[in-house]
């Protein structure tokens, strides 16, 4: 939705407990603990599904439980008997938790990476101007629609990460050259932006060609 | 902890569903008896967002900087392992990259795509950060965004907007201060505001 107008006002909030209600603080904490968040690109995928009209009119755990929801049912972990009862089904064997309460703050305090090895040459390298490509796929993508078509010039290269397009439908992690592109306001926005001001995005090679 | 039920909860002001913790807590209640979730592992999953991350540990990021030219350094070539040394490390925090903020450089940071944002050394997000309104606006109109938070930019300054589009996730290092000389990181740590780290404000 970056660059779309009318979407209303901004409500500045202080500094405070991240959670606005006891439930909101459950929904994270199911998301995170869910044997579904191994994969983090197919959640993202999930809330991106609800319907545009819907999704403008939840508030943000409100899409977080619906994705929480709806991937449990795809993913297995639930029939859809048991979402609508909230009840195992008859004969269910009990499974066991993925995330145990000792494993909760070395978890979240763990040090990840979304590095990969990659067998390829990264085809840019810092300096190169590139033109994203105009993709507008069916499934998940991280090329924002505002940055399709675009030049920019690459200012990082960070080495080959799991490409989302890929992993968020299960395919793989299909590791790809991902790359800082900083495009001026003006090449994304026309004329009436400011001439000193600029947008990067991260973008993986393939939304990527040589401009 | 209060859990206060605020109206600054949504997008557009509009309520959520009343049965919206009746319908969590039978979720909740599935996924413990089929044994996919471990209720104390709950607790401590919010407790940790709710008392271990937050903005007051990028804050102490930020006063380190300030006061040690060398961790500042290390903190703009390599902010993961700088961010780390400090302590801060997990999920949504695998790949930092801090931007600084000078006289003639202003950074604002948004994930225009959902909410990406640095757990380990901001927590999570604002209701605003997450609102259909912050991600559409921060990329085309930066400047109008800041001044509704209070902070006109000058014509002549540079606005570098980050979209969190990929894992890596960035912190903004505001300038520091006038007359903070004599201060310890204790108290430079106090004057560093969340909006001061996403660049809705400046310090």
């Amino acid at each position: 939705m970056g660059g779309m107008q009318g979407l209303g006002e901004i409500i500045p909030e202080p500094e405070g407990s991240p959670f606005h209600a006891e439930w909101e603080g459950r929904v994270h904490a199911m998301s995170v603990a869910s044997p579904t968040r191994a994969n983090i690109d197919a959640g993202r995928h999930q809330r991106e599904k609800i319907p545009g009209p819907e999704y403008l009119a939840m508030t943000y755990y409100e899409k977080w439980f619906r994705g929480l929801t709806e991937l449990l049912f795809l993913k297995g972990f639930a029939t859809m008997g048991e979402l609508a009862t909230s009840k195992a089904a008859q004969g269910t064997e009990k499974g066991t938790p993925h995330l145990l309460a000792e494993m909760v703050e070395p978890s979240l305090t763990q040090r990840g990476t979304y590095l990969r090895d990659y067998a390829g040459k990264p085809l840019f390298q810092p300096g190169d101007a590139v033109r994203t490509r105009n993709l507008n796929p069916n499934g998940h993508t991280r090329l924002p629609r505002y940055a399709r078509g675009h030049t920019g010039v690459i200012v990082a290269a960070h080495g080959a990460h799991v490409f989302p397009d890929s992993n968020a439908h299960g395919k793989g992690e299909d590791p790809r050259p991902l790359y800082t592109v900083r495009f001026t306001a003006r090449e994304l926005w026309g004329e009436a932006a400011n001439p000193r001001d600029t947008v990067s995005l991260d973008l993986w090679e393939p939304y990527l060609e040589r401009a | 902890m209060a859990h206060d039920h605020h109206d600054h909860d949504h997008d557009h002001g509009q309520q959520p569903p009343s049965d919206m913790a009746l319908r969590v807590k039978a979720l909740e209640s599935l996924l413990v008896e089929k044994g996919l979730v471990d209720p104390a592992a709950l607790d401590a999953i919010v407790d940790h967002f709710e008392h271990k991350v937050g903005p007051r540990n990028g804050a102490r990021v930020v006063a380190h900087a300030w006061s040690d030219p060398a961790y500042k350094a290390r903190l703009l070539t390599d902010a993961t392992d700088a961010i780390a040394e400090l302590g801060y490390t997990g999920g949504q925090g695998a790949h930092m990259v801090v931007v600084e903020n000078t006289a003639d450089v202003h950074n604002l940071v948004v994930c225009t795509l959902c909410s990406c944002y640095p757990w380990p050394v901001l927590g999570l997000p604002p209701v605003w950060y997450k609102s259909s309104a912050y991600r559409s606006r921060a990329v085309i109109d930066p400047r109008g965004v800041v001044a509704e938070f209070g902070t006109e930019l000058p014509e002549d300054i540079e606005v570098r907007v980050w979209d969190s589009t990929a894992e890596i996730r960035y912190l903004v290092l505001p300038e520091r201060p006038p007359g903070t000389e004599g201060l310890d990181e204790k108290a430079l740590a106090a004057l560093v505001t969340r909006d001061g780290m996403i660049g809705t404000a400046r310090l």
